[in-house]
């Protein structure tokens, strides 16, 4: 299971919180604080690998994270996970990103967190991996925008 | 209406959308929080208004505000009505709000099942889904119930969108209502072979996670999977059921040698799954897998650049070698070099994994090496958490089990002596209890360990220096005690002796300040036998003089430990000074207050204690105790003898918790106690758990020049030296190979090693008494102890009684209540209107005014048996100061006996389990053992408490008041029961009169079944008839008659004396008011 999904830039800044495990809001701060100071420490050219932090739940827990530019994509996982399945996970996930977004970047994550978090629940259910292929993904994404869409000139046109 | 919407969306338009919002918090970097309380004061407008857009779109900004840490759980039914939205658009703003911030105390939660339901049903897969998605985040046990019916339908949805979503949701279900696993079971499983991948995958994934919590359900479906693992080609479904296969091998090993072969094939079609393979750790495949992991990690240790993926590779083959290193050692160990590169590492993940390896690849042959090189990076290691990291790991490495690999103890003592060297450690109670272990339990190494314990007590300024190093002083302890203990073999004793009465040791924590100063007393006593050898007396003198000029400083101590021992001590030196001044010989008497062997013992030594004939030790010596917990619960019954009586309640019924806290009690204990072998390294964890070596501030000091105690000798010289000795050995042994004689090992008793054969030759140079089996001797250090302890609680007593007397004045009051918990309504009445009454009767010891701890007591009988009272005291804390470290004591008569817990001797206090702030009140209950309850009863006891501030004890007396009538409990009784009772004849009759009663005839039967426990029989005019029964079955009955101011009383009963009491004190309730 997954326990936890998050996005924070270089500075520590959170992008996208996404706890499956209900934590108070000032304990998912301090939880992404600890996090950030874990994996920022970290030289580009280690391992993506890390023990979890004691807030979320010590040696029990891994962290596993990758470092895009400016963006730490971090990923909390128990046991049942595989390491290199969720590393890849996360590649998934900044492709699919990549690929609605055209080109992402900071910014993108910045201003359309509800956009990333609504791809993220294509790929990532309740703490469980649903589905890892991309194309699938992207295509279910693309219906459920175009059904925005039209919802909204459906509306602007009454 | 249609105008309502078009002004709505006009209205929109001029909101701040999300985009606005983090554009506006990004402009206003010096006041975001004002900003963003100025947002969420516009985001309350808009949710209250009736467009559902806006409520939206405010929505949307809220769970961005809830990222950045702000809580809008207050929006809660604001999100619901979102989520209820026809709209997709909106219902997903909605339910991604309720996502990130529902959780199971959300209680417009349960508002959202209909809906919720209605979205499940949706002709739209969209809906559905974003309503699953939304459920997988914030299901309750209460929505699992009355949804797990309409899931299970989605899962045979037409879309695979929708039926994916629908198996991984049924984990969900499952973890938060289990019912409704069996009946969804064989749909689940049918959806494994479902013809869309992602559905497919979704089940595996399902399964995998519960096979986890219990694989032996899922044995079943090995089969199944095994075919799936062959044909998938989804690596998301391969590495789960690989990780399944992994918790199935275990349970059924014929699976491990069936799947050597996929496996195989998987493995050189893709190296990437190669990782997950690691779970499988049961058969000889692994062979191969480790050979393919260990070529892998020395390319990537060989390779110059160091790129992450081949990081990642390297982190994964270590994690893999320590599955495998916990079935096939062998295979990992001669892979040892690499890892040993790797710990060279810069990747501090990646030297933690090989550290944990290095745990299970020592032997006797390459210990030094290895803990060598540990020992360079030791002193190259930057960051404390590493470097403790590596200081515990080197410790667990030589010791364990039973220091099995190490050859030369002087080595390991000059190892852990170089430890102390270390800036800023957390662990110095780990390295002193190394030394003492090794010092008590390998006799031949005592003169080396002594030696070195004298140069660090000599060189203590080092490690005492500044208070950043307060960690590692710890050692001190372990130092001075075995320079004391052992102190024969010392070479300069005298010397040693004055490096202990060092003004300086007075900055050190207390409980070493104590252990100085009692070794100290046995190096005196060593040093006075050397001295009195000679014929120069002076000497001696001069060593008694020296010890009456140090020890008040310890006298002096804030630390009653120390306090008491160097008094004790310092008068004892006195009068050795005394006899020395009459030339009377003095040494042998001094040296016989220490003198015995210690030798260690096992942890089961207890065991080989023959249990003398007769004596049977599962058999009760009082009566067994009651649950007095348990008393609320059960139903009171109306007649003792329907009640089954339990003759050992207790005995089966000692419940986990307070056996496990026992455990912990004990465990603690004997952590702590030097002499007391630790069974395994669980046992040191918790001694260096222990308070007091965290809290010491531990800050790191840049030291450019590592610090070298002078004098001690480097660990490596071992290294060469039992290179040496090894050989010499070798030469011996091809002299002598035709007899093949072993050297004889001197142990008793000694484990055999289970490491290779090889390992054989190489014969320690020490060895640890490891006594397992024999039976010990008697020691003198034990007996110490208890006397020790004694002594302590006898001063303690002492000078709480002296601070009482100057200090603080205190005041005792006691109240009794006689009060069946039954009742409670009454209960608070009877506080106020009884307690000032009895007080003024019973407070003949109130001493003085200013109040400290009052307490109130109630005591209850218990019907559940017939000889235990329940006394609750209420402690009320009317000071200022804190309270902690209550004793509670009474001194028990023949008849009455505080209960206390088993191995305690009959004249220990009981230790109040709490503390107490100021003016804060808490209750405890004792329970006491009551023979006869035919006669009322006053115990005396004391209650000894610390008072924080001043961290003095004080004393606390008071008398405990056993009334008859407490030993009634309230039973109803039917008039018919009753009249035959009274006709049956074997009732002593008894009656009293009570003049002056002016009370109408209600209240004054209330005052007798409220005081005194009795019920009401029946009533007609002036007269009525009364019941109560006591916790051992008596029947009391009462025939109450008034006419004016008279009340007579007749009373009946099959124990007169209790009768006669019973009465006295109704008589005494009376005469009161």
């Amino acid at each position: 299971m997954i326990k936890a999904i998050l996005i924070f830039n270089n500075h520590g800044k959170p992008r996208l919180i996404r706890f499956y495990q209900y934590f108070a809001e000032d304990m998912q701060q301090q939880i992404i604080r600890e996090t950030f100071h874990l994996v920022s420490k970290r030289d580009d050219n280690v391992c993506n690998f890390l023990e979890g932090g004691s807030l979320i739940g010590g040696s029990d827990y891994k962290l596993i994270y990758r470092h895009y530019a400016t963006l730490y994509f971090v990923f909390c996982v128990d046991s049942s996970e595989s390491e290199l399945g969720i590393l890849d996970l996360i590649q998934v996930f900044v492709e699919t990103l990549d690929k609605c977004f055209e080109n992402v970047c900071e910014l993108d994550l910045i201003f359309h967190m509800d956009k990333v978090h609504y791809i993220l629940q294509e790929v990532v259910m309740g703490g469980m991996v649903l589905e890892t292929n991309m194309n699938e993904i992207v295509a279910q994404v693309e219906v459920q925008n175009r059904m925005e869409k039209s919802e909204v000139s459906l509306f602007l046109d009454r | 209406m249609a105008l309502k919407i078009v002004k709505g969306s006009i209205d929109r338009m001029f909101d701040k959308n999300l985009q606005d919002l983090v554009r506006g918090i990004r402009n206003h970097k010096e006041d975001e929080a004002k900003y963003i309380s100025t947002c969420i004061d516009e985001i309350k407008q808009e949710l209250k208004q009736d467009n559902i857009a806006v409520k939206a779109n405010a929505v949307c900004k809220l769970t961005y505000l809830q990222m950045l840490g702000y809580d809008v759980s207050w929006a809660a039914f604001n999100i619901v009505e979102v989520m209820s939205s026809s709209k997709f658009t909106y219902k997903r703003i909605g339910y991604l709000a309720a996502s990130q911030c529902f959780h199971e105390s959300t209680d417009v939660i349960m508002l959202t099942t209909n809906q919720i339901r209605k979205d499940l049903s949706s002709p739209n897969q969209y809906d559905t889904g974003v309503a699953l998605t939304g459920l997988s985040c914030f299901v309750t046990p209460d929505l699992a119930r009355d949804l797990a019916n309409d899931i299970m339908t989605l899962m045979s949805h037409t879309k695979p969108y929708i039926r994916k979503k629908a198996v991984l949701i049924m984990y969900k279900v499952f973890l938060k209502y289990p019912e409704s696993l069996r009946p969804a079971f064989p749909r689940l499983k049918e959806k494994l072979e479902d013809p869309d991948p992602g559905v497919q995958s979704a089940a595996v994934n399902v399964i995998c996670e519960l096979a986890r919590r219990n694989p032996k359900n899922y044995l079943s479906l090995a089969p199944l999977f095994f075919k799936l693992m062959t044909s998938s080609t989804n690596n998301w479904v391969l590495i789960k059921i690989i990780k399944l296969f992994g918790a199935l091998t275990p349970l059924e090993p014929r699976l491990g040698k069936k799947l050597i072969e996929p496996l195989t094939n998987l493995i050189h079609r893709k190296i990437h799954i190669f990782s997950s393979h690691k779970m499988l750790c049961s058969q000889s495949h692994l062979i191969v897998s480790l050979s393919r992991i260990a070529v892998l990690i020395s390319l990537s240790s060989g390779m110059p650049n160091h790129s992450a993926s081949i990081q990642v590779m390297k982190y994964l083959g270590l994690l893999a070698m320590s599955k495998i290193l916990k079935t096939h050692p062998k295979s990992v160990q001669s892979h040892k070099d690499l890892i040993l590169q790797c710990l060279d590492d810069k990747d501090e993940s990646i030297r933690l994994r090989a550290l944990d390896l290095l745990y299970g690849m020592v032997s006797k042959k390459n210990l030094m090496e290895i803990v060598k090189k540990l020992m360079l990076h030791v002193d190259k290691a930057e960051g404390t958490t590493y470097r403790d990291e590596l200081l515990t790991k080197i410790i667990d490495i030589c010791s364990q089990s039973n220091y099995q690999y190490i050859t030369n103890f002087e080595w390991y003592i000059s190892i852990l002596v170089e430890l102390t060297r270390l800036e800023g450690t957390r662990h110095g109670h780990l390295i002193a209890s190394q030394m003492l272990d090794v010092a008590i339990r390998v006799r031949a190494i005592r003169v080396f360990a002594v030696a070195q314990m004298a140069t660090l007590l000599d060189n203590a300024h080092l490690l005492t220096g500044n208070m950043q190093r307060m960690g590692i002083c710890e050692v001190l302890y372990a130092a001075a005690w075995i320079c004391g203990e052992f102190s024969e073999h010392l070479e300069n004793p005298m010397q040693t002796l004055e490096a202990m009465l060092r003004p300086k040791v007075a900055t050190l924590p207390g409980h070493i300040q104590a252990v100085y100063v009692q070794n100290a007393a046995k190096l005196f006593a060593t040093v006075l036998k050397n001295q009195e050898g000679n014929t120069d007396s002076t000497a001696a003198q001069e060593t008694s003089q020296l010890m009456i000029d140090r020890l008040p400083l310890f006298v002096q101590s804030a630390n009653l430990e120390v306090q008491e021992r160097a008094s004790c001590i310092l008068q004892l030196v006195k009068y050795i000074q005394k006899l020395q001044q009459k030339d009377v010989e003095v040494a042998e008497e001094v040296c016989a207050l220490f003198a015995g062997e210690l030798n260690p013992v096992a942890p089961k030594a207890q065991k080989k204690v023959p249990v003398p004939e007769g004596l049977d030790l599962d058999a009760w010596i009082n009566e067994p105790p009651s649950e007095s917990e348990s008393e609320d619960e059960q139903p009171k019954a109306i007649f003792a003898k329907e009640e089954p009586k339990h003759s050992r309640p207790r005995h089966t019924e000692v419940d986990e918790k307070e056996l496990a806290r026992r455990r912990e009690a004990r465990k603690q204990e004997q952590a702590n106690n030097p002499f007391y072998i630790k069974a395994s390294p669980s046992s040191q964890k918790a001694y260096q758990e222990a308070p007091g070596v965290e809290h010491i501030p531990v800050v790191q000091i840049d030291l450019s020049v590592p610090l070298k105690v002078p004098g001690l000798p480097m660990s490596d010289q071992y290294v060469k030296l039992e290179e040496e000795r090894r050989q010499k050995e070798r030469a011996d042994k091809k002299k002598k190979e035709k007899k093949k004689r072993k050297e004889k090992r001197s142990g008793r008793g000694r484990k055999h090693d289970s490491g290779p054969e090889s390992e054989e030759d190489i014969t320690p140079a020490h060895m640890v008494d490891i006594v397992t089996e024999e039976m010990p001797e008697v020691h003198r250090s034990c007996l110490n102890i208890t006397m020790n302890l004694k002594g302590n609680a006898r001063t303690n007593m002492i000078s709480a009684k002296k601070s009482s007397k100057h200090k603080k004045k205190k005041q005792k009051k006691e109240k009794e209540e006689k009060e069946k918990k039954k009742k409670k309504k009454h209960h608070h009445h009877h506080h106020h209107s009884d307690g000032g009454g009895e007080e003024s009767v019973q407070n003949g010891t109130v001493e003085e005014e200013e109040p400290l701890p009052v307490s109130v007591y109630d005591i209850q009988g218990n019907l559940q048996d017939g000889s235990q009272v329940v006394v609750s005291v209420i402690f009320e804390n009317k000071c200022d100061s804190f309270l902690k470290s209550m004793e509670f004591n009474v001194l028990d008569s023949l008849n009455s006996k505080l209960q206390r817990p088993e191995g305690s001797g009959p004249h220990d206090g009981l230790t109040v389990p709490f503390q107490l702030p100021p003016g804060v009140s808490n209750e405890a209950r004792f329970v006491f053992t009551v023979q006869s309850i035919v006669m009322p009863q006053k115990l005396k006891g004391t209650l000894t408490f610390i008072v924080k501030d001043s961290s003095t004890h004080e004393k606390l007396d008071f008398k405990l008041h056993f009334t008859c009538t407490s030993y009634l409990i309230t039973t109803p009784c039917y008039s018919d029961a009753f009249a035959k009772l009274l006709e049956s004849g074997d009732l002593k009759c008894s009656s009293v009169r009570l003049e002056g009663v002016i009370m109408p005839f209600h209240h004054l039967l209330a005052r007798i079944c409220f005081h005194h426990h009795f019920s009401v029989v029946e009533r007609i005019d002036s007269c009525a008839s009364m019941y109560s029964r006591s916790i051992q079955g008596h029947h009391v009955c009462l025939l109450v008659k008034t006419s004016g101011q008279t009340v007579s009383i007749d009373a009946k009963c099959d124990e007169p004396t209790l009768l006669g009491n019973v009465l006295d004190e109704i008589k005494q309730t009376f005469s009161q008011c």
